[in-house]
């Protein structure tokens, strides 16, 4: 692999280009601006942003109030505050009244590392998939988190955007084109499909390279909006190849992989299996102990491909 | 402040119609909160008869003053005196609660025109009313924000948080009432969880506090015109009122939080209020 960028780097260095062309992007965090990268932004247009301090729920708040005021507010922090500790002002103040908010979060999943399970969102795609109205977005690498963050604040209405603390690699060139609700194909193969979102996406290329090895063509789905979901992809994909991998960084129950079979169930059932936290808390480690320990990465993959298969 | 008699005699007209409205509102509807609306009902009706620079053939007119009502359960004071402004027509006040009404059981901003933030989770709404008014100052506009609270919502800890960025950012344009009627649900809002001292508390969070009588309509203008001359910092207008004004079995009876009139009971509640 090439070039490594953190999500939440790209996060920062796209608002602050989005603040120049638009006056009405406005900044909110939660004392974390120099984890989440809004200090970026903070740097170049103080006066539009507003650190709200260590009250999460507060600020989604006072996001929305900016939001009915014509603004467009970002607002950010680590996954599992934003959805977890302001879940209902998300929910009745944001989501409810269908208010312009977007809620960049960073640090999602395990990959947070060291800090351990407190801080280690394992739930937050399952919460903000379940509130009406709500977009859910897990961009893959830095590319598509900028073109993410503009499609976001071109869209009217709430978004979640999931971001990483570490670097991943570039999978996208500069002539990617990032719809809200379309799935990408990443690589072509009619054996099996591996969709998969964020972090995951890198992993799921390299499984599919393995798999390649042993002749299973394996396709490659890009899923980066969680909702709404691409259920033509999808349902392409489930005749075309006939079995499905779903891949997460984020609990099995509520996220992605639910997603899909949720769709598929109803839309064009095929065997799917579930790569993603098996229903548990992470711990402290480094991101690279704790996904080869929590089943996240590309052997994990392979190996639910090849199970996926010979349920066919 | 001296009142002109004629303006005087205007408000407590309308504060009678708009009470006389929560009341048949709530008995057609056959649940929802009496008291809390009633005790409000001079606030709310010096809001929007007399302060605030609204439009009803614009409802969002960028430059109008805005209202939160974040103590949501007491909408039907709030659906009253947008009705009777001209907001939407008097007789819709009669669908309240029911099955495809724009009336919600709390104020929900997409449905009702002139309802600025849906509320109704306790505690949310001067977060909201914060937002406004710091876009209010980013885009230099001269709109005030105005937000009523609950005696016992600001038991809820995110009202501290917000309370905290409203002194932090220093929203001058921004006026709370604090419906001080010392009932919620399940008590004397002192035995349930005692938020006091009210004036003490907000003035160490920064504010400027003001105290006054609720249902004095003197005081409520007179207050709101100190809080558009003070500087730096928002107002608190501490507002002693009493739950269920107006109705005289319904005064001071915890009872009459959230449950409404019989038939026989508006009858007479109407008939004091006539």
């Amino acid at each position: 692999m090439t070039e490594k960028i953190a999500t939440r780097d790209a996060y920062g260095k796209a608002l602050a280009e989005l603040g120049r062309t638009n006056p009405d992007i406005v900044v909110l965090d939660a004392d974390l601006s120099k984890s989440t990268k809004t200090d970026v932004f903070a740097k170049e247009f103080p006066e539009r942003f507003f650190d709200m301090g260590i009250a999460e729920a507060n600020m989604i708040g006072t996001a929305a109030g900016l939001a009915a005021a014509g603004k467009i507010p970002f607002a950010s922090t680590f996954a599992v505050f934003a959805t977890g500790r302001a879940f209902d002002q998300v929910r009745n103040s944001v989501c409810y009244p269908r208010l312009n908010v977007k809620i960049a979060a960073t640090h999602a999943g395990l990959t947070v590392g060291e800090d351990g399970a407190s801080h280690q969102s394992v739930e937050d795609i399952a919460l903000m998939r379940a509130l009406p109205g709500m977009t859910v977005i897990v961009p893959a690498d830095g590319v598509e988190t900028r073109l993410a963050v503009q499609a976001a604040a071109a869209y009217k209405g709430p978004v979640y955007l999931r971001l990483g603390r570490p670097k991943v690699p570039v999978i996208f060139d500069d002539n990617y084109r990032f719809a809200i609700g379309k799935a990408a194909l990443l690589r072509e193969g009619q054996d099996v499909t591996i969709v998969a979102c964020g972090y995951m996406v890198g992993e799921a290329l390299a499984a599919a390279e393995t798999l390649a090895g042993e002749g299973v063509e394996a396709r490659v789905l890009n899923m980066s909006t969680i909702k709404p979901i691409d259920t033509e992809a999808l349902v392409k994909a489930a005749r075309e190849t006939g079995a499905l991998v779903t891949a997460e960084e984020h609990n099995i129950i509520g996220g992605l992989g639910s997603a899909v079979a949720e769709v598929l169930a109803e839309e064009y059932p095929v065997p799917i299996i579930r790569v993603g936290i098996r229903d548990t808390f992470g711990e402290s480690g480094s991101p690279a102990d704790l996904l080869k320990k929590y089943g996240l990465t590309a052997a994990d993959i392979v190996e639910a491909a090849r199970k996926a298969v010979a349920k066919k | 402040m001296e009142l002109a008699p004629e303006t005087k005699a205007m408000l407590e007209d309308k504060a009678k119609r708009i009470r006389r409205h929560i009341v048949s509102m709530l008995a057609e509807a056959g649940s929802g909160h009496p008291g809390g609306s009633l005790s409000i009902a001079d606030i709310v009706t010096a809001l929007y008869f007399q302060v605030m620079r609204v439009d009803p053939a614009r409802p969002d007119w960028e430059d109008r003053d805005r209202l939160v009502l974040s103590k949501g359960h007491a909408c039907p004071v709030l659906y009253a005196a947008l009705a009777e402004r001209g907001f939407f027509p008097v007789e819709e006040l009669m669908t309240l609660r029911k099955i495809n009404s724009r009336l919600q059981g709390h104020p929900d901003m997409k449905k009702t025109p002139g309802v600025e933030m849906s509320t109704g989770s306790l505690g949310q709404g001067l977060a909201a009313a914060n937002g406004m008014a710091l876009a209010g100052k980013l885009d230099k506009k001269d709109y005030r924000v105005y937000v009523i609270l609950g005696d016992g919502e600001i038991q809820e800890g995110m009202i501290w948080e917000a309370a905290m960025a409203a002194a932090h950012y220093k929203l001058d344009n921004l006026t709370a009432f604090l419906d001080f009627n010392g009932l919620q649900i399940d008590g004397p809002i002192r035995e349930v969880m005692n938020p006091e001292p009210l004036a003490e508390k907000w003035a160490a969070f920064g504010w400027n506090v003001l105290t006054i009588d609720g249902h004095n309509f003197e005081e409520i203008l007179a207050a709101v015109e100190k809080a558009k001359a003070t500087r730096g910092k928002p107002t608190m207008i501490i507002a002693h009122t009493v739950k269920g004004k107006g109705v005289s079995f319904m005064e001071n009876q915890v009872g009459w939080h959230g449950n409404a009139p019989s038939k026989e009971q508006a009858e007479q509640a109407l008939a004091e209020l006539a």
